[in-house]
């Protein structure tokens, strides 16, 4: 308690204790999820008989090591990092998509028919053309889910899981017929057009324009969600359903709306590793990107700041998995482990931060009864 | 024309195994009121742990064993996040599945050290004599001795859920855990009860799969089996009949593309992979909106809280 003196009226002034502000809970519980990811991955790793420290020193040094291990740190967060965004909306929403994966390659599918079939456009007019039209794909891809559970009431989140194998069966099938190579040898399409390809912006690595291009993205979704109108309403309609119906907002609208704009995102971060990366659609291309998108968007909070954050973690331990089952021949599929981990351990966040404050609670109060005696 | 139809009905049956028995599991929880998106997680890791226990003991009824302690410990986790933890059961069960594939995946490149054998003994299928030699309908005389069980649980699952104390507790604390709680069910009791029965059932589904058809575990194979018993679950309208329906329909669909693809027909392969998964689509938009879930579906259970 504060005394002070203003205008000549005595006022007191209770400070918040710092334990209750609602960030520090929220850092606090995500901190706590972290470091019990990062315990049982260690004792995971132990049980298959190599040194969890060994093998997180290699990851550290594969991911930040080299210029070149920072530059693939940075590419591989890109499509996470714009995928989780996407997430971000649609989960503030109120919806649970777990359909980034397919969203990810209908957009990738997308950009690769504007760059074969356009190649002759200059680069100016086709990387940005094919990145509309990826993110378009992506976006109605999305909204087939958004549509069947505005209209008809169908669980957004069978019907995304559903459409990601539609998606990938649906590639499978362009890869191995109308799309494929002239060569007509793999199943895979012809190369995007020079012109297509995403300029590099450091030389000796891979890293390209889409880096700036997934900031700029960050920027934008924290604006739409907490400076527009319409992310106010979509963030109503998804914490309060009935509360924003009253008010006059139109819930299924927000709804579809949320929908192709996460799947827009996701379209978006497939045609940016098509055109930036592997300048040719194949199967597989997205290496479930989309899944860990999930992870990435639910460790960051569902926040911007956060999520980028997460991104680059993730983008990180991709990087860093790879020089690990090179080096130790610790299986790449720990990242899977690792993503589960954090959906679990995320999702206990509050227990977490709730019991730890507890715990600092009550020794603090034995202190401060040690000094009165 | 016979023999294709015939395939096509023993194709059927072998495929729909799997998913009704999930699906069966996955009721429980349902009737009880916690959504069971963990299923695909459940059934990886039945499908896995049956390989495992066969590959040890050598009969492939120690391994479906295994195959169920595995689909009870993913299940459990799904129970106490959602039952004592209360968070997102859809989130809860996503983490859960993610969790299990990468396990599956990890361990079964350092469980088996020289290489996974490339096949276990598996279940082999049982002639009845006679009844077997009859055409067409003689295939349902020469299935494999989970097949049978697994149809003769559907009675056996409508008798519990509907006749019997236990299920009438159970669909009350799906519906009005409240009420339930102040007639002195356990409300946290009953569910964990339907969590374990579902562990066990989708983890016998996922050997079902691993030990019944390919006799082999390979990395993701439940390939979303998980979410179409799921969805057969709101397709069959909460009752083990309908659920046999379902999970018969879901089974065709995927009978269709092997025996197409077997065919050699001109339609692209891929059209036919595509099909169980649109069809689960279609068939949900038909069925959704007309069938009424448990009430207290997806909702945490706090005492003394509306």
């Amino acid at each position: 308690m504060i005394q002070m003196n203003i205008g000549g009226a005595q006022v007191q002034v209770t400070r918040k204790k710092r334990t209750e502000s609602p960030l520090f809970q929220k850092v606090l519980g995500l901190g706590l999820a972290l470091l019990l990811v990062i315990l049982v991955t260690g004792i995971i790793i132990a049980l298959s008989g190599k040194s969890p420290l060994v093998a997180g020193q290699c990851m550290i040094r594969g991911a930040f090591g080299t210029k070149n291990s920072v530059a693939e740190t940075l590419i591989k967060s890109v499509p996470l990092l714009l995928s989780a965004l996407g997430l971000t909306i649609c989960y503030r929403t109120g919806l649970t998509s777990v359909g980034s994966e397919g969203q990810i390659i209908i957009g990738g599918l997308m950009a690769t028919i504007v760059g074969v079939k356009l190649a002759a456009l200059p680069s100016i007019a086709l990387i940005p053309l094919g990145m509309i039209v990826g993110a378009i794909g992506g976006g109605l891809w999305a909204s087939i889910a958004g549509l069947l559970k505005a209209k008809l009431g169908v669980s957004e989140v069978i019907n995304t899981i559903m459409l990601n194998y539609v998606a990938t069966y649906l590639v499978g099938y362009l890869v191995d017929g109308p799309l494929q190579e002239a060569a007509g040898f793999y199943p895979q399409s012809d190369m995007l057009g020079q012109n297509a390809w995403l300029p590099t912006i450091l030389s000796g690595t891979r890293m390209h324009i889409g880096v700036i291009i997934a900031a700029v993205s960050v920027v934008l979704v924290w604006f739409l969600l907490w400076k527009l109108p319409l992310g106010y309403q979509m963030r109503a309609a998804g914490s309060n359903p009935i509360a924003a119906r009253t008010n006059g907002i139109n819930v299924a609208k927000n709804m579809v709306l949320a929908m192709f704009l996460s799947g827009a995102f996701a379209g978006l971060a497939g045609s940016i590793e098509i055109m930036g990366l592997h300048h040719r659609l194949m199967n597989g291309f997205s290496s479930s990107y989309g899944f860990d998108s999930m992870a990435v968007a639910l460790l960051g909070g569902l926040h911007p700041v956060g999520v980028t954050i997460a991104a680059l973690f993730f983008g990180a331990l991709r990087t860093g998995a790879n020089t690990m089952q090179r080096t130790l021949q610790v299986p790449v599929s720990l990242v899977n482990v690792i993503q589960g981990l954090v959906i679990l351990f995320v999702l206990t966040q509050a227990l977490l931060s709730r019991f730890t404050i507890r715990v600092i609670q009550r020794y603090a109060g034995k202190k401060e009864e040690d000094h009165h005696a | 024309m016979l023999d294709i139809i015939t395939g096509f009905l023993e194709a059927t049956l072998r495929m729909a195994c799997p998913i009704m028995l999930a699906s069966l599991g996955a009721l429980f929880t349902a009737r009880s009121g916690i959504i069971n998106f963990a299923m695909e997680g459940i059934m990886i890791t039945g499908a896995f742990f049956g390989v495992y226990g066969s590959y040890l003991t050598g009969s492939p009824w120690l391994g479906a064993l295994l195959g169920m302690a595995g689909g009870l410990a993913a299940s459990l986790i799904l129970g106490i996040m959602s039952i004592t933890v209360k968070v997102d059961q859809v989130v809860a069960g996503t983490g859960v599945n993610v969790l299990f594939l990468g396990l599956t995946s990890y361990f079964c490149t350092v469980l088996y050290p020289n290489g996974q054998p490339s096949s276990v003994n598996a279940f082999q299928s049982v002639v009845v004599p006679g009844l077997s030699s009859i055409p067409v309908i003689g295939v349902f005389f020469r299935q494999n001795l989970l097949t049978y069980i697994t149809f003769l649980l559907v009675p056996v699952i409508w008798y519990l859920l509907n006749k019997t104390t236990f299920g009438l507790c159970l669909r009350s604390v799906g519906e009005q855990p409240h009420a339930a709680d102040s007639l002195g069910i356990h409300v946290d009791r009953m569910r964990y009860i339907a969590i374990i029965l579902a562990g066990l059932l989708g983890g016998l589904g996922g050997a079902a799969l691993s030990l019944g058809q390919v006799s082999c575990f390979i990395e993701n194979m439940t390939s979303g089996r998980g979410y179409v018993a799921w969805s057969a679950v709101t397709v069959g309208k909460y009752s083990p009949i309908g659920i046999m329906g379902a999970s018969i329909l879901f089974g065709g669909a995927e009978a269709v593309q092997l025996r197409l693809q077997a065919m050699g027909i001109e339609i692209p392969q891929q059209f036919f992979q595509m099909l169980p998964y649109v069809l689960t689509m279609v068939v949900l938009a038909g069925v959704v909106g007309r069938t009424v879930g448990p009430k207290a579906i997806g909702k945490p259970f706090v005492k003394g809280e509306r």
